[in-house]
């Protein structure tokens, strides 16, 4: 048994348990926010992404005790309705999720990379998103919305 | 943000809380509004003949329809309150839909073969020209005057020649009940359909149908405001792993409960060979999977191996052997050839590998229960947990939230009865979901299979035979819907006898070839029982695994006659609207008309495209791709597709639109990288490692879309219909692109270098 302190979405937060159980099931199970999803457990798809410190991290594999004293952003974190991130506006404007499990993947590690890259290529796009998983196909429309949301950013 | 998006958010929050809306729908308002002729403040109890199933108007004229199957996340729920909303001549935005709920829609089959709109909005389109018919009748007399001299406008009703006169849907009867009769044809599922006495509207009076609208369930998942089934709580519940045997066919020896003893609250669940962990978190639940010790009968050596599949498939017993698809005499066609030209083909197992493990929770109390599932056909997975229960079908609810991605049978079917069985065994509620390799090595698999394909030509080079047997694994050795415990892996796991499906099918197309016999053959599954390999409907069930080889033997003949392809198909294909989909599709792409290959292999570079067209019940479609070949690595890059997609009436271009990307780019990924291993004993592509789909760097830089409108023919499927052109037209492209054929999917790089090598 082990206590971690840390901050989600601006919020302080507070798990006790197991230091080893991953970043995910805290969120998840101890704190309820569901945003972040159990894609693989592998960090092989990207449905788990938060952001700590503004850093892209897939939290499946991360021991909660890791980021005792750390600053996550989910993404409802990230933006809302009333005041979207401009990824967010670009994924409803290109109508981007099927199913929409992995969207939390896509647009959370889009936008660390675009805070970064902001005039990045398609290809440097391409190499930032490769490992992340689609399993409806809705890649040619994700990449329609990045470039729409870059076009708001620069 | 415009308003559109933030409805949507607000409306997904009130519908995403297990249909708390649902409930309110169903109670009388006391609101004093006008008492209706014909209508009254009680429910009729949930029946196809009974309109008030199929649609209701609220007291605020909102207006509520209930479609028996489910949206997955193609825009259906849009293009059903775009029917509903046209027969009724409300605004779009004044319908809701509600759907996937056992208490208050019907089984219409639930997401099945693309039949959404096909089969799916044909009720409700009846029904509500039908409500609408009853609402000018109750106008009529409440302001009286005839029905021919009243008009509707978004759910007013008002007089031709005075429009001061006039009376809304709300003030009729909002909030009550049409308790009306419509007759049902008596059929359950996908044809389930009924009729009023209102004619539907002729295609030529639309205003809302045919009009790009925006769908309403892309905002919650943008910003995460909703929830899908893995997100569901139920207070009390467990949270449960099953743990599957790693060689199939042998069960579990012994357990040592003392293995997990250190995991707070963990316990073991075994009844005969199905065997769980539970425990009150859903981490203790995931260590107590891992650390569980068990002692597993001796391998069974079941399988012949991935490497060696086709071999099997080859040499096993025939189960059935279907060629009732024949014109001519075939034999004697053959006998009198000039030349013959022959292929064969080869297509792997293949996993949905959701994008999740799936989901179920299972509440089950002495004398009902209720199901959460995130099966695409909620109404037969009730069914299914009722019988694993031993309750009646009405006793349990079945409630449907969106899932993992679903493509099909996948391991959602098993999820709902493995969290029924847990909750009878425990008297707890239990929510069950698996880890990665349940989702990829433990899903019902598409089939592996072997097509043969054989043409007579006479002297002049025409096709005067032909001849193509699919022949293969059954396309469903379990049913496609788990309405029946055999066909889970639980139920087989606790003995009940398997439930085996035999069938294959043939291609579908309108080539002209005098002397023509589409054959299938199955073969006996691996194992009948609890099998990795057993086999069911993954998206466009058997559709890619045949026009893979169909439509490559076209482009073989085309080449072995010196035709070019789109003038070898359109030379044989005998329907206008065929001949129109191969015409778009080359003339959209800009094709340059080629006898033979491009060949040209001293580039580093090669560059090919290749088309294949198909028909799937009822839509028609042909795809143009191009493609770039590294020949150094062996990679394909399916850079550009042109699609041209003909589906009769377009009900929601932006819709279909985007249904067309992502089969295309879901059937590319089974085309270049999908291919299920496996050893003697057990599946051995686990994840996404294992188990590789199409990643970002592969995906097309643009699929162009043709969609041909046939507003005079009554819509047809759209969510497969893509699927099974793909593999093809990128076959075709790789031998524009090298001179040489890939006749085994996936075609990977590995396979491309082998070609390569094998040509030069």
């Amino acid at each position: 048994m082990a206590t971690t302190q840390f901050t989600v979405d601006g919020k302080p937060a507070r798990v006790d348990g197991d230091p080893q159980m991953p970043l995910l099931y805290a969120l998840r199970g101890d704190l309820k926010m569901i945003n972040p999803k159990f894609g693989c457990g592998l960090a092989q798809c990207g449905a788990c992404t938060v952001h700590i410190n503004g850093e892209a991290v897939r939290s499946c594999v991360l021991p909660v005790s890791a980021v005792q004293g750390q600053q996550i952003t989910t993404l409802a974190g990230l933006g809302t309705p009333d005041k979207p991130h401009p990824l967010q506006t670009a994924f409803v404007q290109e109508q981007v999720p099927q199913c929409g499990y992995c969207i939390n993947g896509w647009v959370m590690t889009a936008a660390a990379f675009l805070k970064k890259n902001p005039t990045a290529t398609d290809a440097q796009v391409r190499d930032a998103l490769a490992g992340l998983k689609c399993r409806c196909g809705t890649h040619v429309s994700i990449m329609r919305a990045i470039k729409r949301a870059q076009a708001q950013m620069v | 943000m415009n308003n559109h998006t933030r409805l949507s958010v607000t409306r997904r929050e009130l519908l995403g809380s297990s249909g708390a809306l649902v409930v309110s729908a169903a109670v009388p308002w006391l609101s004093g509004s006008a008492q209706a002729q014909g209508s009254n403040m009680k429910k009729p109890a949930l029946a196809p003949d009974e309109l008030d199933s199929w649609v209701a108007i609220q007291p605020d004229g909102q207006v509520i329809a209930y479609y028996g199957k489910v949206d997955l996340g193609q825009g259906l729920e849009v293009a059903i309150a775009q029917i509903v909303a046209e027969e009724l001549d409300v605004a779009f935005d004044k319908v809701e839909i509600i759907m996937g709920d056992t208490a208050t829609s019907l089984n219409q089959g639930g997401a099945s073969s693309a039949l959404g709109i096909q089969a799916g909005a044909k009720p409700l389109r009846n029904a509500a020209a039908e409500a609408r018919r009853l609402l000018v009748d109750m106008a009529s007399a409440k302001l009286g005057l005839a029905p021919g001299k009243l008009g509707v406008s978004d759910g007013v009703i008002f007089a031709l020649d005075d429009v001061g006169k006039r009376v809304s849907y709300a003030e009729l009867i909002g909030g009550q009940y049409f308790n009306t009769k419509v007759e049902w044809n008596k059929k359950n599922g996908n044809q389930m359909n009924v009729k009023g006495k209102a004619k539907p509207k002729l295609p030529a009076q639309y205003t809302l149908v045919g009009q790009p609208v925006s769908r309403r369930d892309v905002a919650w998942k943008v910003f995460g405001t909703g929830r899908y089934v893995s997100d569901i709580t139920v207070p009390g519940m467990l949270h449960a792993r099953v743990i599957r045997t790693p060689r199939a066919g042998s069960i579990a020896e012994a357990v040592d409960a003392s293995s997990i003893q250190s995991i707070p609250g963990a316990r073991v669940i075994r009844e005969k060979n199905f065997l769980a962990v539970v425990a009150d978190k859903e981490w203790d639940a995931v260590r107590a999977a891992r650390l569980l010790k068990v002692t597993w009968s001796e391998a069974k050596n079941l399988f012949p191996t991935w490497e060696k599949v086709h071999d099997h498939i080859r040499s096993a017993p025939t189960l059935k052997r279907d060629d009732s698809e024949k014109t001519g005499d075939v034999a004697a066609a053959f006998q009198s050839a000039a030349r013959v030209v022959q292929a064969e083909y080869e297509w792997p197992f293949q996993s949905h590998a959701s994008m999740g493990p799936a989901c179920a929770i299972v509440d089950a109390r002495a004398d009902h229960a209720t199901l959460w599932t995130g099966s695409q056909k909620p109404h037969y997975a009730r069914d299914g947990v009722a019988k694993q229960l031993g309750l009646a079908a009405e006793k349990v609810q079945g409630i449907w939230f969106i899932g993992p991605g679903s493509y099909g049978r996948n391991d959602a079917g098993d999820a709902a009865l493995d969290a029924a069985l847990l909750s009878k065994l425990t008297g707890r509620p239990v929510r069950v979901q698996g880890m990665r390799h349940d989702a990829t090595a433990w899903d019902p698999k598409a089939p592996a299979s072997v097509h043969r394909a054989r043409a007579a030509l006479d002297a002049s080079g025409k096709v005067i035979g032909y001849e193509f047997t699919s022949r293969g694994f059954s396309r469903a050795s379990i049913r496609s819907n788990e309405s029946d415990p055999r066909d889970s892996l639980s139920g087989m796991e606790i003995g009940l006898p398997p439930n085996i499906g035999v069938g294959f099918g043939t291609p579908e197309e309108s080539y002209g070839f005098n002397n023509k016999l589409l054959a299938w053959e199955v073969i006996p599954a691996l194992l009948d029982g609890a099998s990795p390999l057993r086999t069911s409907h993954l998206r466009d069930p058997v559709g890619l695994q045949i026009h893979f080889a169909s439509e490559q033997f076209i482009d073989e003949l085309a080449v072995a006659t010196g035709a070019d392809p789109v003038a070898f198909r359109l030379n044989y294909l005998t329907a206008a609207r065929d001949q129109a989909v191969v015409k778009a599709a080359a003339e959209k792409s800009g094709w340059k008309a080629r006898s033979s290959a491009r060949r040209d292999l001293s580039a580093d570079l090669l560059k090919g495209r290749g088309i294949a067209y198909a028909q799937r019940g009822g839509t028609i479609l042909a795809v143009v791709a191009e493609i770039e070949v590294e020949r150094k690595t062996g990679r394909i890059w399916g850079r550009k597709f042109t699609v041209a997609h003909d589906c009769g009436l377009v009900v929601n271009p932006e819709g279909l639109r985007h249904t067309i990307e992502g089969g295309l780019v879901q059937s590319l990924s089974r085309s270049l990288f999908e291919e299920v291993h496996f050893d003697k004993n057990s599946v051995t592509s686990v994840d996404w490692l294992s188990y590789p789909i199409l990643d970002m760097k592969d995906a097309p830089e643009s699929i162009d879309v043709v969609l041909i409108n046939h507003p005079e023919v009554a819509p047809t499927g759209a969510g497969e219909a893509t699927c099974r052109v793909v593999p093809a037209a990128v076959a075709n492209a790789f031998f524009d692109a090298t001179g040489v054929r890939l006749r085994r999917a996936p075609m990977t790089p590995e396979r491309v270098m082998a070609a390569l090598a094998s040509a030069s």
